[in-house]
C-alpha cells in the first residue's frame, strides 16, 4: 500500500465491515439474484486494487495533479468573529468540479477501467456527482450515462449541461418522486441489464457491499486532510467535525480520520426541508425506521406499509430518504450525533458564509454551514469547529435566486 | 404433497406460472383477475406485492405498482386478497415482494398471517441466498417454501446452495435484466435450465420475457414451466385503461398462451 508523508491519501483498509458486509446491524448486500455475482466480483476487484500500489499511485497522482488537491483548509475569521469560536472550512469546493465527488467518482471510474468495464453508469441528485463522473469518464476514456430524476434536472439544469458537454449522456428519469431515490433505482435497472459491460459508479457511501466501504475509502482522503492540517494550523484536534449528509459520502470522508480520536465531537447535519413531517424532509434520524433500500439495510423514511415516502430538500444532494449505513451504526453506538437544518436556515448559511467570507456554498453543503452559524452563540470559548464544505454554491444561484426573488414578491404582496 | 409439488407434475399439457399484482388495478377487480388466471388455467399464479421501489421491475410491473399503491395496496391488502381468493381455488399462490415491506410488518407476522390466508410459498426479490437464513427459518416455521432465483450470472457453487435450499421449484432468468417482455425467449435460457438440471430434481419455471403462446411451447420443451408476467399485466392495464372487462381479459389471455395458437 502506498503511501506519502507529505499529503495524505485515502486510507484503505482502516475499518472493514464483516465478511457480509455488515457494520454492526446494517449494511449487507440485498440485491436480485442477477447482481450477486457482479458485486462478488466488484468487491474482489476493489479489495486487490486498494492493495495494489500501481492503482493507488494513479488514483494519488491525479488526485494532486489533476483534482488539485490537497484542498485548502482555511480558518473563518470574519464569520467568527466577535466569538471565542475557531472555525477552520475544509475546502472541497475548490476541488475540480467543484465538489467533493470527483475523490470518488476517479477511484471508481479508475476502478471500472481495471476491471475492463467499457461503459459506466451514474445516478445523481444534486448533479455532482454526475458531473464528477462524466469527468473522470473523459479522462479515462470510458462511455457514461447519467441517471437523473426529472425535478432534479429541472433545479439542477446548468450541471446537465455540464455532463452533457463533458460526453456523457444524461437519462432522466420520470418515475416515483422523480429525484435521487428514483434515479438510483434507474441506474441499478441499468446496471442488471448490462452487467457484463458495464460499472455502476454510485456516488455515495450507501448501496450494497462494498459500495459504502469503497466510497468512503475514496472520500477519507477529506479527513486525512484536514487532520493533518488542522494539527498544523490549530496544534490540536477540532473538538467538532461537522457535514451534511444525505447518503452520506462527505460526512464519512471526514468523520473517518477522527472516529477513534473520541474528544472529536461528530455531527451530521441532515435536510430538514419544510417542515418535519411525512414526505416534507429528508432527516432520517427524525423518524426513519431501520429497512432495506437499494441493497442496503440502514434508517429509511417510510410509510406504515413499508412504501418509501417521498422527501423534500430545498438541496437535491440531501433529498433522500435512507442514509448510508455507516452512519447509521455510528449513530447507533452514540459515535455520531446528527440533526437537522431545515431549508430557510440552510438559505441563511448560505447567505452568511457568502457575506461574511466570500464563499458561496453548496445548498447541501450550506446545510452544514447553518448548523456552525446557529451553534456559535452556544458553543463553549475556545471550541475549535472543523467543518466539511462539500461543494459550491455556483449551481445553485439560479435555485436561490428564485426563491428570494418569490419571497420579495409574497412581502410586497402582503405589505 | 403440497400445492406447489402438485403443480408440477406431468400432465402433457404445458405448465404456466402466472404473475400479477395484487391489488392492480383495485381491490375488487384484482380479485376477479386471480379467479380468472385460475379459470384460464394458471398451474401457478404469482402475487406480487406493490411496493414504491420496485428495482428488478421493469416499466410494465412499475406501472402496475403503482396502480395498485394509488388505489391503497399495501402488503397487508394483497395478503387479505389471497386469503379472499383462496376459499375459491385450489391453485398454489406464490408471494413475490421486495422485502422491504415484509421487514416492516415483520417476518414471522407476515409468515403467519400468509399461511393463514393459504399462501404456498414465497420470493422475495432483494433476498439474495446470503441473507436469507432468517427468512427460511421463519417460512419453514410457517411451512411456506422458498422460492430463489436463478439467474445467467448465478455461479456454479450458488446454484448448489439454491437448489439445496429452495423447495417448491426454482425459478429461471431468462437473461439479464429487468422484467418486462421480450419478442423472443433468450438464448440463454436453454443452456441456463440444463446448468440447473444438473444439480437438481426441483422444478424449473422460466420467466422474464414470454409473451405468447409460441414462446411457452418453445419454453416447456426444456424446463417445466413457463411463467408470464409482464404480457397479463400489460392486458391488465389496457383494459382497464379501455374500461373493459379485465377478468374477461385475462381469462382469454391466459386460455391463448396455453393453447396451439
Amino acid at each position: 500500500m502506498s503511501t506519502r508523508a507529505e499529503s495524505p491519501g485515502p486510507v484503505f483498509g482502516r475499518r472493514d465491515p464483516d465478511a457480509r458486509g455488515y457494520f454492526g446491524e446494517f449494511g449487507g448486500r440485498f440485491v436480485p439474484e442477477t447482481l450477486v455475482a457482479p458485486i462478488e466480483e466488484l468487491t474482489t476487484a476493489y479489495l486487490a486494487a486498494r492493495q495494489d500500489a500501481t492503482f493507488v499511485d494513479e488514483l494519488m497522482g491525479l488526485l494532486r495533479h489533476y483534482v488539485g488537491r490537497p484542498t485548502p483548509l482555511y480558518e473563518a475569521r470574519r464569520a467568527t468573529a466577535g466569538t471565542d469560536v475557531r472555525l477552520f472550512i475544509k475546502r472541497e469546493d475548490l476541488a475540480h468540479t467543484g465538489a467533493h465527488k470527483i475523490n470518488n467518482a476517479l477511484g471508481q471510474v479508475l476502478l471500472a477501467r481495471r476491471m475492463g468495464k467499457r461503459r459506466v453508469v451514474a445516478e445523481t441528485g444534486a448533479g455532482q456527482h454526475g458531473v464528477a463522473t462524466a469527468t473522470a469518464c473523459a479522462l479515462l476514456g470510458v462511455d457514461c450515462v447519467v441517471y437523473m430524476g426529472a425535478d432534479d434536472m429541472v433545479r439542477q439544469a446548468l450541471n446537465v449541461f455540464r455532463m452533457r458537454q463533458l460526453g456523457a449522456t444524461v437519462q432522466s428519469v420520470d418515475a416515483g418522486t422523480r429525484t435521487l431515490k428514483d434515479a438510483i433505482n434507474e441506474a441499478m435497472r441499468d446496471w442488471v441489464a448490462n452487467v457484463d459491460t458495464t460499472y455502476y459508479s454510485l456516488g455515495s457511501a450507501l448501496g450494497p457491499h462494498p459500495y459504502p466501504l469503497m466510497v468512503r475509502e475514496f472520500q477519507s482522503v477529506i479527513g486525512q486532510e484536514a487532520r493533518a492540517d488542522i494539527l498544523v494550523q490549530a496544534g490540536r484536534l477540532p473538538d467538532v467535525a461537522v457535514a451534511c449528509v444525505g447518503g452520506g459520502s462527505n460526512a464519512m470522508g471526514l468523520f473517518d480520520a477522527f472516529v477513534d480520536d473520541r474528544s472529536v465531537r461528530l455531527v451530521g447535519v441532515e435536510a430538514g426541508g419544510r417542515a418535519i413531517e411525512p414526505g416534507q424532509h429528508a432527516a432520517r434520524f427524525a423518524g426513519g425506521q431501520p429497512g432495506v433500500l437499494h441493497g442496503t439495510r440502514s434508517l429509511l423514511l417510510q410509510d406504515p406499509n413499508g412504501n418509501i415516502l417521498p422527501t423534500h430538500s430545498v438541496s437535491a444532494g440531501l433529498d433522500y430518504p435512507s442514509i448510508g449505513p455507516e452512519h447509521a451504526w455510528l449513530a447507533s453506538l452514540g459515535r455520531a450525533e446528527y440533526c437537522w437544518i431545515d431549508d430557510d436556515a440552510a438559505l441563511e448559511g448560505f447567505g452568511w458564509l457568502a457575506r461574511t467570507e466570500g464563499i458561496l456554498p453548496a445548498l447541501e453543503s450550506s446545510h452544514a454551514v447553518a448548523w456552525v452559524q446557529r451553534q456559535l452563540p452556544t458553543l463553549t470559548p475556545g471550541t475549535l469547529v472543523l467543518l466539511n464544505l462539500s461543494g459550491r454554491g455556483d449551481k445553485d444561484v439560479e435555485t436561490v435566486r428564485t426563491i428570494l426573488e418569490q419571497r420579495e414578491t409574497t412581502a410586497g404582496g402582503q405589505s | 404433497m403440497s400445492r406447489l409439488a402438485h403443480a408440477f407434475e406431468p400432465t402433457g399439457a404445458p405448465k404456466l406460472v402466472t404473475y400479477v399484482t395484487g391489488g392492480d388495478p383495485d381491490r375488487q377487480r384484482s380479485r376477479e383477475v386471480l379467479l380468472a388466471l385460475a379459470r384460464g388455467g394458471a398451474d401457478v399464479i404469482e402475487v406480487g406485492v406493490p411496493f414504491s421501489d420496485p428495482i428488478a421491475d421493469g416499466p410494465v410491473n412499475q406501472r402496475a405498482s403503482e396502480r395498485a399503491l394509488a388505489a391503497g395496496g399495501t402488503l397487508a391488502t394483497t395478503l387479505d386478497l389471497i386469503e379472499d381468493v383462496r376459499r375459491e381455488i385450489e391453485v398454489p399462490i406464490v408471494v413475490f415482494t421486495y422485502v422491504n415491506p415484509v421487514l416492516r410488518l415483520g417476518l414471522e407476522p407476515f409468515v403467519a398471517r400468509a399461511a393463514a390466508a393459504g399462501v404456498d410459498g414465497v420470493l422475495l426479490l432483494d433476498i439474495p441466498i446470503e441473507e436469507s437464513a432468517g427468512v427460511r427459518a421463519a417460512l419453514d416455521a410457517g411451512g411456506l417454501d422458498p422460492i430463489f432465483l436463478i439467474s445467467p450470472t448465478t455461479t456454479e457453487a450458488r446454484l448448489r446452495t439454491a437448489a439445496s435450499l429452495g423447495r417448491g421449484f426454482l425459478y429461471a432468468i431468462s437473461r439479464l435484466g429487468v422484467t418486462g417482455t421480450r419478442t423472443a425467449v433468450a438464448a440463454s435460457a436453454r443452456p441456463l435450465v440444463s446448468r440447473i438440471r444438473e444439480v437438481t430434481s426441483l422444478p424449473v419455471a422460466l420467466g422474464f420475457g414470454i409473451s405468447r403462446p409460441e414462446h411457452v411451447r418453445e419454453v416447456v420443451t426444456y424446463a417445466d414451466a413457463a411463467v408470464v408476467g409482464s404480457a397479463i399485466v400489460q392486458v391488465i392495464a389496457d383494459t382497464a385503461a379501455a374500461g373493459g372487462d379485465v377478468a374477461a381479459a385475462v381469462e382469454a389471455l391466459v386460455r391463448w398462451l396455453k393453447s396451439d395458437a
